[in-house]
């Protein structure tokens, strides 16, 4: 579905992503860990066009049998259009806005009012909170509520591929669980997702596959279980002695 | 070390240089000429002083002719002629009006009295940062013409003081723009001027460096309101006339358009600049008054500033010094200074501090 | 005595409407790309003389005039956020800044080069000249429009940002333009949209301000323009709401100032607006309806 061949990106002056290739199945559930500054975000922020990267492609194929599309130039506002969403670190709702102006502006680019509204019952379903809050200005929720929101947010664009930066960012044990079990959902009513995780034992449980960045480069990669058992990536990642 | 020596003939030779060339100038120029040399000098001390405030320490000020004008009107006061004073300002303390100075003591107390202006103003305004500050500055600068206007026993108000004593010539300019330079390379040079540099590059940085910002920022908005008064007063009296529209948004504008152009920090950009700009303008004059074509010049400043922005952002000479003027810049600029190399874009020095 | 506050107060009301509507436009700009704006001012400036040109060049009515110059301020608007701004944008906050002076320097001196120092008369047909009279206070047919105008443009802005779908997207760009990105907005269109309300709703202010006092002259946008910036920053920089407050607070702030003081004090009277704005700076600088936020 995706495929990142050989990114190479610069944040201003820094040299960011030294040749990152990765590659996203459709209905797969990819995880991207690795240290903090080893260019996570910056791979993601490649992918959904709001960082440029100087050297390589990205390809994307919205359906197993449709056309591959290369989206390395492609502006962020035209790749949300195609289905790639992007959920980005740290939250970053608007806070000016309500909760259902920000679910309505996930769906900016859709005409579909019909679709739309379904769409809106479905994430608060998922959500229930949101549904109950929606009056409410978004800054005005908890970190946790707001997660939440970010994640309704991405889906309302209704993506093929949700990327996700850190959705257990500050959010405490139990509520991971939940997020964590919401992903599980959604990947199971058709989203593909590719996650970047700082709780790598839970992304590398949730994931079939996963990536192991360092320093702008993939170092590792295979099966979520088989990179749960890799000594190194335990050593590292794990917490393991 | 080879820099060192030749640095300590290359200044000398230079300023004798320039006084032959002063001396030259005036045994074989006349009036009209003279005058527009002079006014280049005093744009050049305007220039490279309002560069320590905004270049170095990145205060962005727009207040500099404020400063220019308390100079000026001081200095003016202070050489008027007794007879012309109990004439033009006859509400003038009786104290006030009895003096009558010469130049120099008049110009320090003017550059003195801009310096306790830009005390008392920068003591609440130099919290504020970035496009605030200049914003500030400006209202700084509206006031201050506002009191000017109002204060009429001593400033004649809008009418403005005329026919003050011809006191400037081009020694005086020539003289001070020596000083102001050589007073703004020392400070560029020395740890004061090592931590304003480090300031515009990053505040917290410079904090967390121990470096003492309020005062490291008051010392620079001061420094440069001294010269900006002392070349008040050497325009006043070479103007012979101050009013208060002289010190106006356009002569900020112009005043800022040569540090940029110059490039922030570059006591030579800011030289070299102020000459090109009084040049262009003090051309373009003549062809104004023939064509009756009022507001081009500003208009060919106005463009040319922004190609500079578009094209070249960071000024004529970065914030360095260019190399036929100094060939170890390292040296010089110090190990903070080398940081700022990294902001305009010549390669990342930052490393080398942290 | 009553009679006079009372004149004074709809003094400010026409001062501060105009206020209001240049000071929305600084605080659109502002919040989407965080510029202060100074050449804002000088569409007020074209504003007005566009309004001269079209009352002299024919027979068109007022209310098509006031569309015709909303148009022409919005495509100037639109024109200088192409021609300098965007090339700029990701520049540090204060080249923006030096930017737009050096326009603002640029549209006075070409309004100069082109059309002379000289102050011209304005025309205002006959009708907008009446005089009506309620009880001590009188007041001409243009004042009254000028309220009212100010009024309803500034409703309907309200009720575009906050009910529309562009208004959304234009809320969403102030606050974060990368996330914004990320919904699908176009934030080149949102920002250059800003441009043009604001600057369009600058030049329908230049047009009362030449019905209001009778002469215009290429300078006449920037004092103007800088206290609707004092404006904006009472009302708190970034809000709208806010910089109509401001607007308002600041008309009537100065014509009480004036009106009310011994007349020894009116010639002070941009010093009181730039004290304000400097207090305003130092001790609410987020002013009275604006975001706390970073900076
Ligand atoms: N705006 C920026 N300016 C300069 N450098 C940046 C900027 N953003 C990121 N970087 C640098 O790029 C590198 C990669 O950053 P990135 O945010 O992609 O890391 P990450 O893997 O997401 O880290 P984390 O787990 O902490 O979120 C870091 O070294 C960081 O310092
Ligand atoms: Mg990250």
């Amino acid at each position: 579905m995706l495929e990142v061949r050989d990114s190479h990106a610069y944040i201003g002056q820094t040299y960011v992503l030294k040749g990152v290739s990765l590659e996203v199945r459709h209905g797969e559930i990819v995880a991207l860990i690795g240290a903090n500054g080893a260019g996570k975000t910056t791979t993601l922020s490649t992918i959904s066009g709001l960082t440029r990267s100087r050297r390589g492609k990205i390809l994307f194929r919205t359906d197993p049998d449709g056309t591959q599309r290369d989206i390395t130039r492609a502006p962020a506002e035209e790749i949300v259009g195609m289905g790639i969403s992007h959920c980005p670190e740290g939250r970053q709702v608007f806070s000016d806005l309500s909760v259902w102006e920000n679910l309505l502006i996930g769906a900016y680019l859709r005409k579909d009012k019909q679709a739309i509204q379904s769409d809106l019952r479905w994430v608060c379903e998922l959500f229930p909170i949101l549904g109950d809050r929606r009056r409410q200005s978004a800054g005005s929720l908890s970190g946790g509520e707001q997660m939440m929101l970010a994640i309704g947010r991405a889906l309302m664009s209704r993506p093929r591929l949700l990327l996700l930066d850190e959705p257990s960012l500050g959010l405490a044990p139990i509520l991971v669980e939940v997020i964590f079990e919401m992903l599980e959902q959604i990947n199971a009513q058709g989203t593909t997702i590719l996650l970047v995780e700082q709780n790598a034992r839970m992304a590398l449980e949730l994931a079939q596959r996963a990536y192991v960045m360092e320093t702008g480069r993939v170092t590792l990669s295979g099966t979520g279980r088989e990179l749960a058992e890799n000594e190194e990536v335990r050593k590292a990642y794990l917490g393991a002695t | 070390m080879m820099g060192w020596n030749r640095l300590r003939w290359f200044f000398p030779m230079l300023i004798l240089a320039g006084a032959i060339l002063v001396f030259v100038l005036r045994s074989t120029m006349n009036d009209y000429v003279l005058s527009i040399v002079c006014f280049t000098g005093i744009n050049i001390i305007l220039a490279v002083s309002l560069n320590v405030t905004n270049g170095f320490t990145g205060l962005f000020s727009l207040g500099h002719p404020a400063f220019m004008a308390v100079g000026g009107y001081v200095a003016a006061i202070l050489t008027f002629p007794v007879a012309r004073k109990a004439m033009l300002l006859p509400a003038l303390p009786a104290w006030l009006a009895a003096q009558q100075w010469s130049l120099l003591p008049a110009l320090i107390l003017g550059g003195l009295g801009a310096t306790f202006a830009a005390f008392r103003v920068g003591f609440s305004v130099l919290r504020l940062k970035g496009h605030y500050l200049a914003v500030a500055t400006l209202g700084f600068l509206i006031i201050l013409q506002v009191l000017i206007t109002n204060l009429e026993s001593y400033t004649r108000g809008p009418l403005g003081l005329n026919g003050l004593p011809m006191l400037t010539n081009l020694w005086w300019v020539y003289v001070w723009a020596v000083i102001t330079i050589y007073v703004c390379w020392k400070v560029k040079h020395s740890s004061l001027g090592r931590s304003m540099l480090a300031i515009r590059e990053n505040e917290i940085a410079a904090e967390c460096l121990g470096i003492p910002l309020a005062r490291t920022r008051i010392m620079s908005f001061a420094l440069g309101a001294f010269f900006a008064g002392v070349a008040g007063g050497l325009w006043a009296h070479l103007v012979t006339a101050i009013t208060p529209t002289t010190f106006s948004v356009i002569m900020a504008f112009n005043l800022v358009v040569m540090v940029v152009v110059g490039g922030s920090g570059s006591i030579t950009g800011a030289a070299f600049a102020a000459v090109m700009l009084t040049v262009v303008v003090e051309v373009l004059r003549p062809l104004e008054e023939s064509l009756e074509a009022y507001g081009i010049s500003e208009v060919i400043v106005a463009i040319g500033l922004l190609l500079i922005l578009l094209y070249r952002p960071q000024g004529l000479f970065g914030s360095q010094e260019p190399a036929f003027v100094v060939r170890q810049r390292q040296r010089v600029s110090g190990e903070v200074g080398r940081a700022s190399s990294y902001q305009n874009g010549k390669g990342g020095g930052i490393k080398s501090i942290f | 005595m009553g009679g006079y506050i009372a004149q004074q107060l709809v003094n400010g009301l026409i001062l501060g409407s105009m206020y209001a509507l240049v000071a929305i436009g600084f605080t659109m700009i502002y919040g989407i790309i965080r510029l202060i704006n100074f050449a804002h001012g000088d569409i007020v400036m074209i504003g007005a003389f566009v309004t001269l040109g079209l009352v002299i060049s024919g027979k068109i009515p007022f209310p098509v005039i006031m569309i015709l110059v909303f148009i022409a301020g919005a495509l100037m608007g639109i024109l200088i956020e192409r021609a300098a701004f965007r090339p700029m944008r990701g520049a540090p906050q204060v080249t923006g800044f030096i930017t737009s002076l050096a326009i603002a320097i640029l549209l006075q001196n070409l309004g100069i080069l082109l059309l002379t120092a000289q102050p011209r008369n304005f025309f205002c047909p006959d009708y907008l000249q009446t005089i009506f009279n309620f009880g001590p206070v009188s007041l001409r047919a243009i004042d009254f429009s000028i309220v009212v105008i100010a009024v309803v443009l500034m409703v309907f802005l309200v009720l575009l940002v906050r009910f529309t779908r562009l208004g959304m997207a234009m809320r969403a760009t102030a606050e974060n333009l990368n996330v914004a990105r990320l919904m699908g907005i176009n934030i080149n269109r949102t920002i250059m949209l800003a441009f043009a309300i604001g600057s369009g709703l600058a030049g329908v202010a230049g047009m009362m301000w030449g019905g209001k006092y009778g002469q215009i002259d290429p300078l006449l946008g920037f004092v103007p323009g800088l206290k609707a910036f004092v404006a904006a920053v009472i009302g708190g920089i970034g809000s709208i709401p806010g910089a109509m407050l401001g607007g308002y607070l600041l008309g009537f702030g100065e014509v009480l100032f004036v009106g009310l003081l011994p007349p020894i004090y009116s010639s002070y009277r941009d010093a009181f607006v730039f004290t304000t704005l400097i207090l305003i700076l130092l001790v609410l600088p987020t002013g009275l309806l604006g975001r706390k936020t970073e900076e």
